[in-house]
Parts: structure tokens; C-alpha cells; sequence
């Protein structure tokens, strides 16, 4: 590679490691096209350009269903309400049981029980329980996110050192003071961590939960009701969608940790 | 006298066996401004004695009495340093100086006045809105003794604040405890294993014996500060506190 560039830094398309990741996605795409000229059947494998004409106009309506926005928004509202409701109980759980020993013993057996049972698993249950709707959504949503966030909380909670705790103290800490100045703050990164973990699973759930029957808005029911109708080039343009939007929090919660948390790296 | 440790018992409960003596019979009166070294093997209690003068632990029997009140729990008069520096990495340098203040709730422009004095000490003036990861382990260590001093205690308990470095940093932050020591007259319990370290800087030496840990020796230095490492008198001395521990009575338990 004569023409690369000498000691420079990450830019240009012909920096080997810009190369090395754009190649991949590239063949892909090259294959694809070529596979759906040879096959020539939309209800299979769609052609690139169909599916970008549906990606390139996101406020179009697609057969009565709402535009590609509108549809995720609903999902992103859904995910946000049952992330919210899962960290807002796995955080205080998982301080709780990291800080008490017999809360620990209490909870601990239960939570090793449910945690491998995948949140797809509770969907009848959920439909028993809650009906078709938001609250069955909402439910599978934050099964998903609940553990990751639980299991992540309950490990940087413990992982903050005894001294920074006892030198708390030693200073005239009270207990509410040693939470809040301490644990927390010395917990926080791995908590983050939990966090987005916890919300790209959700964003995965979504998508399924909407997918149950009985729904009618939403990314999954979008690609659902496609198939119905042998849309597949809107399958796979919701299908990017949904990875794109995940890829886009996923860059904002690493974002926030390189900013908020440099100190948990640099401290080694 | 500011402190009295008093016929000081510690042991250990492990698995449901028979109790493991730690510390046993501990008596000290430390006096005002006095900086004494506690000196012995690893493993003797030193940590554990050190931990109970502070309220981090409980004695199985005996009392240390502070300003004549006994201590349960961790008391403000009395400041910790630990040897890995326990500085908080999510700080600054400036923030860890005056978290013990802002405990207190002390006004921020107070606060602000107060820790630029301290960080003065330190000739670390220029670091103060700097992070922790971002300064060597003496460095570090100095911001945890101002850290300590900033909320104004009685005692230092010190617990081998400068094992974890280098010889020559090590020298230069006992010059500068010496010299922190005589500027704001704090009492100073300084634990450590270093024979030369604790020759350098005490009025008075303990010697422990190997675990459990009893005090086997007493040894007052009575020589002004700063002292010379170099000098036949401080070689002397040396030599005396180290036939001490090695005498029966210090290595056996």
C-alpha cells in the first residue's frame, strides 16, 4: 500500500484500520446485491435500492402502519419506561443486597433463579397478567434490563475499597453521607456500565414484545405486519433501523462513561 | 496526655475455634504533640491496634481513652492515613482535601481558604485541580496526610504510610512529616516495620513481639530533629533498638 498515508492518524478511507472495518460490511452488500439480481425476487431478498427508498423516506407511510419515525418513537418510548422501571429497582436492590449480608441471602437465591429465564419466555405470562398492551410490554422490557443492571450495581457497590469507606468515617461520615459521597460515586462506573448493557438488551426486547399479538404501533409490529404482506424490503429497512438506533445509544452511554468515569481506567 | 491506651486485649474469632490473641495487654500513654513509632514484624497487630485507636475495631478488653472520653467509633479528633493512600480517584486533588470539611458542612469559600493553606504545605500548589491517577504515589501520600490534617484532629494514626515507595521519596516525606509535625503539633501513633524510618522520626519507639503482639520494648530517642542518618550517634541508636527486637523477649511470643 504505496499510497497510505505516513504516520498520520485515524483519518482516510485508506488507513488500514479503516480499511479492515469498512471491508466486511462492504462484501456484504456487494454480495447481497448480487444475490438478489440472480434470485430477482423481492419476496426474498429485496434490492438494495428498495430498501434504501424506504430507508430515505422515514416520514412516509408504509401500508397504513405510520412512517418509520413515528413507529420509533413508540418503540423508544416503550423501552425507556421499562428501562426506567427496571433501574429504578435494581439500582436500590443491588446496593441493598451489596451492602447487607441477609438482604443478600434473602434475594439472592430468587434472582439466581429467574435470571437465566429469557424475558421472550414471560411473554404468555405477561399477556395473562397485563392484556395486550403497554403494561405487557412495558413488563418484558424491564425483565430484560432488570439483571444486567442488578448484577453490574451489585459488583461496583462491592468493589468500592473498605478504605475509602473507612476514611469516610474517620472524617465524621454519618451512613446517609458515606452512600452518597462514597459508595455511590466509587459504585457509579460499573452502575453505568449495568445501565447500558441493561438498555441494549431492552432495545432488543422491544422489538419482540412488539411482535406479540394484539399490537399496533412500533418497530417489531412494523416488521411483523410486513411480513404479512411479503414487504420484506421494509423488514430489513426497520431491521437497520432498529440497529442504528441501537448502535446511536450505545455511543452515548460510552460517550458519557469516557467523560464521567475516565478515573475507573486511569486509576490502574 | 492526650492519649491512654489501657490494658489493650484483642483476639480474633475464626470458624467457631478457639480464639486467636492478636494484641495482648497494650498500655500506652501517649503525651501531647508526642510522635511515637510503633515498630514490629508483619503480621504482630500493628494494623489491628492501629484500627482500634481509631474506632475501626473493637478491643476484646482494655479501653483507649481520648481526652479522657472512650473510643467506640471513629472520632474526629483523631485523623487515619493508610499506606495505599485511600485518596477518593473521582476528586480532585483540591475536592479530596476538603471532603472532610464539606462533611462538616463547612461553607465552600471557607472550605476554599482552608485547603489552599494545606495544599500549600504540601508544595503541591499547582496540582490542586488535579486528579489523583495523575500524581506519583508521594505525591499522593502527602495529599492524604493534609486530607487528614484539614479537618484539624489531635492524633495521627499513621499505618505504614511510606511502605509503598521508593527510598529516596521515602526520605523526602519524612523531612516533610517532621516538618509538618512541627509546624501544627499534632500527636503522631506511626506504625511501621523500619527500624531506620522509626529511628528518624520518634520521640519514643515501641517494639512489639511478633504475633500476638505485646509490647516487649520501650525506647525513648531523645535527639532534636533533623536528625543525621550518617551520624555514629544515629548508628547507635539504630543498633540499640535493633539488639532489642533481637532479644528473646521481643522474638518469642
Amino acid at each position: 500500500m504505496g499510497f497510505m498515508k505516513r504516520g498520520g492518524g485515524h483519518e482516510g478511507l485508506l488507513h488500514p484500520h479503516t480499511f479492515l472495518k469498512v471491508i466486511l460490511p462492504l462484501g456484504i452488500i456487494i454480495l447481497w446485491e448480487i444475490c438478489a439480481i440472480l434470485l430477482n425476487n423481492e419476496f426474498i431478498l429485496p434490492k438494495l435500492e428498495s430498501v434504501f427508498v424506504v430507508l430515505l423516506s422515514p416520514t412516509a407511510d408504509i401500508l397504513g402502519y405510520g412512517n418509520l419515525i413515528t413507529n420509533a418513537f413508540f418503540s423508544l418510548e416503550r423501552v425507556i419506561l421499562g428501562f426506567l422501571i427496571a433501574a429504578g429497582l435494581a439500582i436500590p436492590l443491588g446496593i441493598s443486597m451489596a451492602r447487607s449480608d441477609s438482604i443478600y441471602d434473602f434475594f439472592d437465591s430468587t434472582m439466581q433463579l429467574l435470571r437465566p429465564i429469557p424475558p421472550l419466555a414471560w411473554v404468555p405470562l405477561a399477556l395473562a397478567w397485563f392484556k395486550i398492551g403497554l403494561a405487557s410490554m412495558v413488563f418484558i422490557i424491564a425483565l430484560g434490563a432488570f439483571f444486567p443492571i442488578l448484577l453490574n450495581t451489585l459488583d461496583g457497590v462491592k468493589s468500592v475499597k473498605r478504605n475509602w469507606i473507612e476514611s469516610a468515617e474517620i472524617l465524621g461520615a454519618n451512613q446517609r453521607q458515606v452512600m452518597l459521597k462514597v459508595v455511590l460515586p466509587g459504585a457509579a462506573p460499573t452502575i453505568w456500565t449495568g445501565l447500558r448493557v441493561g438498555f441494549g438488551i431492552a432495545w432488543m426486547c422491544v422489538v419482540a414484545a412488539e411482535m406479540m399479538p394484539g399490537t399496533n404501533s412500533g418497530l417489531g409490529y412494523l416488521i411483523m405486519s410486513s411480513y404479512n404482506w411479503g414487504q420484506v424490503q421494509v423488514i430489513i429497512a426497520g431491521m437497520i433501523v432498529i440497529g442504528l438506533i441501537g448502535i446511536g445509544f450505545d455511543y452515548l452511554f460510552k460517550v458519557i462513561d469516557r467523560r464521567s468515569f475516565s478515573w475507573r481506567v486511569l486509576e490502574r | 496526655m492526650t492519649l491512654l491506651i489501657d490494658h489493650l486485649t484483642k483476639e480474633f474469632v475464626k470458624n467457631s475455634d478457639e480464639p486467636v490473641e492478636v494484641l495482648v495487654d497494650i498500655s500506652v500513654e501517649v503525651m501531647d504533640g508526642e510522635f511515637i513509632c510503633i515498630l514490629g514484624p508483619s503480621g504482630c497487630g500493628k494494623t489491628t491496634l492501629l484500627r482500634i485507636i481509631a474506632g475501626l475495631d473493637h478491643p476484646t478488653s482494655g479501653t483507649v481513652r481520648i481526652d479522657g472520653t472512650v473510643i467506640d467509633r471513629p472520632n474526629r479528633k483523631l485523623g487515619m492515613i493508610f499506606q495505599d493512600y485511600s485518596l477518593y480517584p473521582w476528586r480532585t486533588v483540591n475536592e479530596n482535601i476538603a471532603f472532610g470539611l464539606e462533611l462538616q458542612g463547612v461553607a465552600e469559600g471557607q472550605r476554599a481558604a482552608i485547603v489552599r493553606n494545606y495544599l500549600a504545605l504540601t508544595g503541591l500548589s499547582e496540582f490542586g485541580t488535579s486528579y489523583p491517577y495523575e500524581l506519583s504515589g508521594g505525591m499522593r501520600q502527602r495529599i492524604a496526610v493534609v486530607r487528614a490534617l484539614a479537618v484539624d484532629p489531635k492524633v495521627l494514626l499513621m499505618d505504614e504510610p511510606f511502605g509503598a515507595l521508593d527510598a529516596q521519596t521515602r526520605n523526602k516525606l519524612q523531612y516533610d512529616l517532621l516538618d509538618i509535625w512541627g509546624k501544627t503539633k499534632k500527636t503522631i501513633l506511626f506504625v511501621t516495620h523500619s527500624v531506620d524510618e522509626a529511628v528518624f522520626l520518634a520521640d519514643r519507639i515501641l517494639v512489639l513481639t511478633p504475633r500476638p503482639g505485646r509490647i516487649c520494648d520501650v525506647t525513648p530517642v531523645d535527639r532534636p530533629h533533623p536528625r543525621d542518618r550518617t551520624s555514629v550517634e544515629f548508628a547507635q541508636i539504630r543498633r540499640h533498638v535493633l539488639d532489642m527486637i533481637n532479644q528473646p523477649k521481643c522474638s518469642l511470643s
